[in-house]
């Protein structure tokens, strides 16, 4: 049985998803190699030697893939691809891309949102925004698998390289689609996905200028900046904040709930975190009942105090 | 431009879902269905692009049962000039809803096939990448913006960490997010204009498509459910909490 994982990476390092992709990976078999797609991504490959458990780290690097449009990338991962039992990618806007289109070219019917690898050909991914689990089985060839990077602890990097580097000669050429332009939302903060806190304002917040608030107690806390959806869709917050089935999923160590009032497509995005904390004025709000500790009252008097007892000003 | 839009009918995203005794599967008798809402999305977004002139026809398609005919008629209450209905009983898994869809865009010579990221029922995020890659053209996923030129589109979508666009050729697929638009009401007028456009009904079995499935559900089951915790008077005591007894600051 041999593994694939589409790895995601700045041309630099690898993301951390791929790090959490490569111990669902360790469940599925021991030979995994790992594909890298980019232009100029030789660092990143290089960086992708360090992980545990690859046999060979595949860098496919040329001009052609730059910013990894999906019509070319699927279709190298399709060619690639078909020599393996596996082919992972994390559950994220890049796998969710890339995926399906290629197990199309392959004619796999892939599954999405793996929480759980119950055997070899058994799945558990969530449906009907996180209210039920599914458990699945696959008799096509080759599975094609995206992962819920929050449902697998992340491997570490080994401090010398083990996994042997392959550069690959494919190049295929992308006619249909071309990049224009990125806005990526600058932050000094840690990424929602990848933070050990977060703090996540909701409707309750009120406006774009009181989101503001929850920025003080994030940088006592070190912790990223979330968003219901119900926050983002009054514009209080960009929509990379939102966190719920249709935005992004996080589990982190603590996850504070500023005005949230628990809508079941938000839980379904962080009640997989350690720690909840509920700040909310109605006592019956539904976020209170998956919530560790919680805080019944005015949030506009709480977060002031909240801050002072962090030791803010 | 000729447009495709898939809409599908799903259980509405306020009925509660509850799961069949046996962990079968969801009970979908007697709850309320609604077009899933990233399809009502990808349709009003085609109905705005014809109000502002350029699209020839918008034609609707759904798979699935008679009952997805009450789907089509919202989709051409909205401004779709006419509804197909595929025909079939059985569960249709998304690389067989993108080769049914793959066919009638081809019959049609559409130049663009939209519909949701997502359907709300079994939110695999796969029908429209899959079928961009059937009929390799390019695909807009996750979009939240379009701009229409002479030989293609410009998609702006939504990923981690903020906002990419793109230059598609046409004919292309766009799947759509939630702040591309927000859909229309229906009004009474149209409503009624919509039960005089044409609905056709094909049988799935004509299309000579094969959708058998090679992944089985084999249980369905509630989540793991949290229990609620400790009421807490204060932050600073929230605050004692968190860093004596959960120990996470």
């Amino acid at each position: 049985m041999k593994v694939l994982i589409i790895a995601e990476h700045d041309n630099q390092t690898i993301k951390p998803i791929t790090h959490h992709i490569m111990t669902a990976a360790t469940q599925l078999s021991q030979t995994i190699d790992l594909l890298i797609i980019g232009d100029q991504c030789k660092k990143a490959a290089e960086n992708a030697c360090l992980l545990p458990h690859v046999q060979q780290v595949l860098l496919a690097d040329h001009q052609v893939y730059a910013h990894q449009l999906a019509e070319n990338c699927a279709a190298l991962v399709a060619e690639i691809g078909k020599q393996y039992d596996y082919i992972l990618t994390g559950a994220t806007t890049f796998g969710k891309n890339l995926l399906p289109r290629a197990a199309a070219l392959l004619d796999v019917e892939m599954i999405s949102d793996v929480i759980r690898i119950q055997s070899a050909d058994t799945f558990v991914r969530p449906i009907y925004a996180g209210n039920v689990m599914a458990t699945v089985q696959s008799t096509d060839k080759i599975k094609m698998l995206t992962i819920r990077g929050t449902a697998f602890p992340a491997v570490k990097t080994l401090p010398a390289p083990a996994a042997q580097l392959v550069v690959l000669s494919q190049i295929i050429e992308n006619t249909l689609s071309r990049f224009e332009n990125q806005q990526l939302t600058v932050s000094a903060r840690p990424e929602l996905t990848n933070a050990r806190i977060i703090i996540s304002g909701g409707r309750g917040l009120k406006s774009a200028e009181n989101f503001k608030l929850l920025e003080a107690i994030a940088d006592l806390l070190n912790a990223a900046i979330g968003a219901s959806r119900a926050a983002v869709d009054a514009g209080f917050a960009p929509n990379d904040y939102q966190v719920g089935q249709t935005g992004k999923v996080v589990a982190p160590d603590l996850y504070i709930a500023v005005g949230i009032s628990g809508a079941i497509q938000h839980l379904a995005g962080m009640k997989d975190s350690k720690i909840i904390v509920a700040i909310n004025n109605d006592p019956d709000a539904p976020i209170f009942e998956v919530a560790d500790y919680g805080l019944v009252g005015d949030l506009f008097k709480i977060l002031p105090e909240l801050q002072a007892a962090l030791g803010g000003e | 431009m000729k447009i495709l839009v898939a809409v599908k009918r799903v259980a509405d995203y306020k009925a509660s879902i509850r799961i069949k005794s046996d962990g079968s599967g969801v009970e979908t008798a007697n709850i309320k269905m609604s077009m899933n809402p990233f399809d009502e999305i990808a349709m009003e977004e085609a109905v705005r692009w014809k109000e502002k002139k350029g699209v020839s026809e918008i034609i609707a398609v759904s798979i699935g049962a008679d009952a997805c005919q009450e789907t089509l008629r919202t989709a051409l209450a909205m401004g779709a000039d006419r509804g197909i209905l595929i025909k079939t009983d059985q569960t249709v898994h998304p690389l067989a809803t993108a080769k049914i869809l793959a066919k009638i865009a081809q019959q049609e010579s559409v130049q663009l096939v939209m519909l949701g990221k997502q359907a709300i029922d079994t939110d695999n995020n796969q029908a429209g990448q899959m079928l961009a890659g059937l009929l390799n053209w390019p695909q807009g996923t996750f979009a939240s913006k379009l701009d229409f030129h002479d030989n293609g589109v410009s998609v702006t979508r939504e990923i981690d960490g903020g906002l990419e666009t793109l230059f598609l050729q046409l004919p292309a697929v766009i799947t759509t997010d939630l702040r591309l638009n927000e859909p229309r009401y229906l009004s009474l007028p149209n409503i009624v204009q919509a039960k005089r456009k044409p609905l056709d009904v094909i049988p799935l079995e004509t299309l000579n498509i094969d959708i058998a499935s090679r992944v089985y559900t084999l249980k369905v089951m509630a989540p793991e459910k949290r229990r609620a915790g400790k009421r807490l008077e204060s932050a600073a005591e929230l605050v004692n909490a968190l860093k004596h007894e959960a120990q996470v600051i």
